[in-house]
């Protein structure tokens, strides 16, 4: 049914599709054009994000051994994600298809450090003010401001959640920022004694504070099943990695996807193969690619990744506390997925809980500090890395000369495998709320609070004063545009 | 330290941000922070932490540079502790070369917050830390261009030497 109205161009439409000039799709940050029908009902919504553009030019033709640091430049939110991604694919280029346990657990803690500042950002500071405040409440209020007024205890957690998270991937890479931790083949460092028992120090509190913020999304959800079970939602297969034996596992494993009804739709699958599964469409109103698996075409291919496609796609939790709310979670959904949009931050959170258990952990394995850093082998000239990044699966795929040199770089990054969700998500958020011709305050509202769930790298490329806009615009059937409405 | 991004966009190096809670309980912060943000291989988005590389290169006593990708919440805490603070960002909207203006605790509603307002940053030190934050200034560097790849453009290191001109104004005596 989404694919129907996504494909305007059928014999009889008179839906008119909408030319999007390069200019306006560089300028448009988050922009999002409703076409109506000749009855004026939703027909379509275009979510259009620019960011991506040119992501493999920038790598390609760069020595591989650059490659992990350079692509941290792609996003400002998950620079680590990349790092790791990137490097886990060029471990297979020096040969080192297992790095040493030293290495393996310090990517990890570097990337759970990683998943719970994202996590904690992401709830505390982008989310939670429209949850507790209410969608429609006022705009100057819903904002991480609005939540340090009326909640400053919940803001400071937040905050110092995502300090605790940059201070270990300080530690594990070196730098907070552009920090050169993983290399081809392992790393280079690991953690002193000293340093360890000084983040396991806070370790516990994260955990506390994890564990308080699952209670607030879930009581949220559960007293207001009505919006949260509603809201923007839609069925879809979902796909992620987990571990070979099922658990959850956010930095290495096997792909794993679901149908809509939670049947497995392949598993085990190694991800150097994911060129077979997936197939990138191009769409000619939007520079963002839209992966669907190939196996199922492009009409019932497309899937959701992130937080909600892996809690629910995994068998347990392999941390006890996150294991227990995912249980809960479960039973909550009734035996069958949760679709719901909104659902989305409950899942972010049990993983923010796993990833603040996962650090603590780690932190108290001696390979941590061990000295055997790096590996290689046999060379070869193509490497994939997956990794699972906050946002979703992130594909990094690579073929390098024998000059050393990029020859092919392809991601998928997490917001493109969520592209086809997130547009299905704001075309029931507008069909829901659209009255009439007009763009109102209400209607824009909810697209955000929409969009804001998958917590799409709307802004990760440029983040200058005055870039940032959302636009929002009604376009009848006959290409008329009806409204616009901008957010600075 | 590299003052310069490479002409072709690639990586430049930059120094590291701070150690969690060094704003205030571990070192005794510097009293004039100046904090530049930005991707350095996003065109003219690399103003910022330009901006603090060549600050960080005249070694000025009593001050301390930290960059980031962006500007979040958590850098409300390297506030603690300073008389004043310089924000530096590229800017697609200010007047060229550079404006350079106080700022107040304020909220803002950016649609993703993502990345928010040194104005938002004040309110939430404000709201977190119960008293007035630092005297701050915000200095917007005008950018034109943002693609991923290439250096800044030649506008833009025009504005930079104007604003960096600027800033040896203001130091002793800040003002507009």
């Amino acid at each position: 049914m989404n694919f129907e109205l996504e494909t305007a161009s059928v014999p009889g439409d008179t839906l008119r599709r909408v030319a999007i000039d390069p200019v306006s799709r560089v300028e448009g940050h988050g922009k999002v054009t409703i076409l109506l029908d000749e009855h004026n009902k939703v027909h379509q919504v275009r979510l259009h994000i620019v960011e991506f553009r040119g992501f493999e030019r920038f790598i390609q033709g760069r020595p591989y051994w650059e490659v992990p640091v350079m692509v941290q430049r792609l996003c400002g939110i998950c620079p680590v994600s990349h790092h790791l991604a990137a490097s886990k694919a060029l471990d297979l280029i020096v040969g080192a298809s297992r790095v040493t346990p030293t290495a393996d657990k310090m990517r990890r803690l570097m990337h759970y450090g990683q998943i719970l500042q994202s996590h904690a950002l992401h709830f505390f500071h982008l989310s939670s003010p429209d949850l507790l405040f209410g969608f429609d409440s006022e705009v100057g209020r819903r904002n991480i401001v609005g939540v340090a007024e009326k909640y400053p205890d919940i803001a400071r957690k937040g905050i110092l959640l995502r300090k605790y998270g940059q201070e270990v991937i300080r530690l594990t890479a070196g730098k907070r920022v552009h920090g050169t931790g993983a290399v081809p083949g392992g790393v280079n460092r690991s953690l002193t004694v000293d340093e360890r028992k000084e983040l396991l120090k806070d370790a516990y509190q994260m955990i506390s504070w994890s564990r308080d913020a699952v209670r607030i999304i879930k009581e949220l959800h559960q007293q207001n099943p009505a919006l949260y079970d509603h809201f923007g939602t839609f069925r879809s297969s979902f796909m992620g990695m987990v571990a070979p034996d099922g658990s959850l596992d956010l930095y290495h494993g096997v792909l794993r996807a679901r149908d809509a009804d939670g049947r497995i739709l392949f598993d085990q699958v190694d991800y150097q193969t994911y060129d077979r599964l997936i197939t990138e469409e191009v769409k000619p109103w939007s520079y963002m690619k839209f992966p669907y698996f190939t196996a199922m075409g492009p009409e019932n291919g497309w899937y959701k990744v992130g937080p909600l496609a892996r809690v629910q796609n995994c068998d347990s939790i392999p941390t006890p506390f996150a294991e227990h709310e995912r249980r809960e979670f479960v039973a909550y959904a009734g035996g069958k997925p949760l679709h719901a949009t909104l659902a989305y931050h409950w899942a972010r959170m049990i993983e923010m809980l796993f990833a603040a258990e996962t650090i603590k952990e780690l932190l108290q394995d001696d390979d941590l500090s061990g000295t055997e850093l790096m590996t290689s082998g046999e060379r070869r000239r193509e490497g994939v890395g997956v990794i699972e990044a906050p946002r979703g699966t992130l594909f990094h795929h690579y073929q390098v000369g024998d000059d050393d040199l990029v020859t092919m770089a392809n991601l998928i990054v997490s917001t493109t495998n969520n592209n086809q969700a997130m547009n299905s998500a704001v075309r029931e958020v507008a069909k829901q709320y659209l009255d009439g011709n007009e763009i109102t305050e209400g209607l824009l509202n909810h697209i955000e609070v929409a969009i804001r769930a998958y917590d799409p790298c709307l802004s990760c490329a440029t983040h200058a004063l005055g870039k940032m806009p959302l636009e929002v615009t009604l376009i009848d059937a006959e290409g008329a545009e009806l409204d616009r409405k901008f957010k600075a | 330290m590299s003052a310069v991004a490479k002409a072709d966009g690639a990586p430049a190096q930059r120094h590291d941000g701070p150690r969690p809670g060094s704003g205030s309980e571990a070192v005794v912060p510097a009293p004039l922070l100046v904090f530049g943000w930005g991707n350095p291989s996003r065109g003219d988005d690399a103003l910022g932490p330009l901006f603090v590389d060549a600050v960080e290169a005249m070694k000025l006593p009593a001050v301390e540079c930290l960059t980031d990708f962006q500007l979040q919440v958590e850098h409300a805490l390297d506030l603690r502790g300073r008389r004043r603070v310089l924000f530096v960002d590229a800017s697609s909207t200010a007047q060229p070369p550079f404006e350079l203006q106080p700022i107040a605790a304020a909220r803002d509603a950016s649609f993703t917050t993502h990345a928010v307002s040194p104005q938002s940053i004040l309110q939430v030190f404000e709201d977190i830390e119960g008293r007035p934050a630092p005297p701050c200034w915000l200095l917007a560097i005008r950018g034109e261009s943002w693609e991923l790849g290439t250096p800044p453009c030649a506008s833009a290191h025009a504005n930079l030497r104007a604003a960096l001109a600027a800033f040896t104004t203001w130091l002793p005596t800040p003002r507009l």
